[in-house]
């Protein structure tokens, strides 16, 4: 079996499989934002980032090859991940304590991981629009990290709901409906495109704060801990069905 | 050993991480033993004089704010940030998405409940900023112990790393931002 080195540790990987899917399949964190083990990986939050044989790559897109040397637990790496992290939080509007995604979210979590007391950057404080107009999800794009899980979600179940328009600190998540209103659009509550958001910017409604303090996903887990919990299974399964097929 | 000087002050901020500060109990006495308290709320002294640490909870919302901000930046070799408004600006800051005037109006002329309209304009009120801003927007600072409030575990934690002379350190278990 082809095998690559991630920090000096041997992973076995499948041919076809990226660094990512490959060492969360054997139980070794990388971290990431913008990857989900069920959608096509995108590559644009580079929390994910390793240096692959001396160079920097993208773990999430990246093909796994034999005989890598794989580096991703430095201090190095470490900074660039806290960095890019504070980054997304000074550009939107991430006020934890009255967010009802927290303790459940991600960038919060990867907050933690990281060791990340500050937001080092000035704040934006940027102005974006709330959509509430959809009676089961909400839309809050404060909170919105352009990770596009949503946009892909939506695109795998046939729907395009969603879509990012604008570039660079214009970027803003768009809805596809004729009035541009979440609540004209075809997105369900039992979407997967309405239930995959990392952070806090498209929510079920009249779910808030059901789930008490002491007791959400990262209360007492790492992120690194809940992602080989819930998602190395799913990458597990994913590569038994694609081999079996 | 002369003792470590300690100043503290809520600016935009619910005074909930002086509360949380108070939170660390009986460990208030060990504290005394290796530390004074300069200005702060504890110790009711008005002007700060020159302290080893500071702690600020709080943004920056008002021209006072921005001057006491700069006074403890003066007074204290070591400053920390207590809590989410002080590090983003927090609940206050969710007024930057307003413009002030039309905060002003809403609360005070034209809002739900309101008798005798009129914007408060006497000359003794700080001038508020258009922004709530964090406060290493506005001076330099050492050390952040985020959290609304940081835990009574963690704001103890890091005061005596600081009072010993060594850097805070939380653990993951101490950094929440909520």
């Amino acid at each position: 079996m082809p095998s690559f080195a991630l920090d000096g540790q041997e992973i076995v990987f499948k041919p076809g499989q990226t660094i990512l899917e490959a060492s969360i399949a054997a139980g070794h964190y990388i971290p990431h934002l913008c990857w989900h083990p069920k959608l096509s990986p995108h590559g644009s939050c580079k929390l994910c980032t390793v240096q692959v044989n001396g160079r920097l790559c993208s773990a999430c897109t990246f093909p796994a090859a034999d005989g890598q040397e794989v580096i991703s637990a430095s201090e190095e790496l470490r900074q660039l991940r806290l960095r890019l992290t504070q980054m997304l939080f000074v550009e939107g509007n991430h006020f934890c304590p009255s967010c009802e995604a927290s303790g459940q979210c991600e960038l919060q979590a990867m907050g933690y991981y990281l060791g990340m007391t500050d937001g080092h950057f000035p704040h934006f404080f940027p102005r974006r629009e709330i959509d509430a107009s959809h009676p089961e999800v909400l839309l809050d794009r404060d909170r919105c990290i352009f990770c596009e899980l949503c946009v892909r979600a939506s695109r795998a179940e046939g729907k395009n709901v969603f879509e990012l328009a604008g570039r660079g600190i214009h970027t803003r998540l768009v809805v596809n409906s004729p009035s541009g209103r979440l609540g004209d659009s075809a997105l369900q509550a039992q979407d997967l495109a309405a239930r995959v958001c990392p952070v806090g910017a498209i929510v079920l409604k009249e779910t808030a704060f059901r789930v008490p303090i002491g007791r959400r996903r990262y209360d007492h887990k790492t992120i690194a801990e809940v992602s080989l919990e819930q998602e190395a299974p799913l990458v597990r399964a994913h590569w038994q069905e694609a081999n079996h097929e | 050993m002369s003792k470590v000087k300690i100043a503290t002050c809520s600016l935009a901020g619910c005074f909930g991480c002086h509360m949380s500060f108070m939170d660390i109990d009986e460990r208030l006495l060990e504290l005394a033993e290796v530390a004074d308290f300069d200005r702060s709320p504890l110790s009711d002294i008005r002007q700060i004089g020159s302290c080893d640490i500071g702690l600020v909870e709080g943004g920056v919302c008002n021209a006072e704010n921005v001057e006491v901000l700069r006074a403890f930046r003066r007074n204290c070799r070591i400053l920390v940030a207590v809590g989410a408004c002080a590090i983003n600006g927090g609940i206050p800051a969710l007024r930057n998405r307003y413009d002030l005037g039309d905060c002003l109006e809403e609360a005070f002329l034209t809002g739900l409940g309101v008798t005798d309209p009129k914007v408060p304009g006497d000359p003794e009120l700080p001038l508020l900023l258009d922004k709530v801003h964090p406060i290493h927007e506005v001076v330099k600072i050492d050390y952040f112990i985020p959290g609304c409030p940081p835990s009574a575990e963690a704001i103890w934690t890091a005061l005596s790393a600081l009072t010993s002379g060594n850097i805070p350190q939380l653990s993951h278990q101490r950094i929440r931002y909520d």
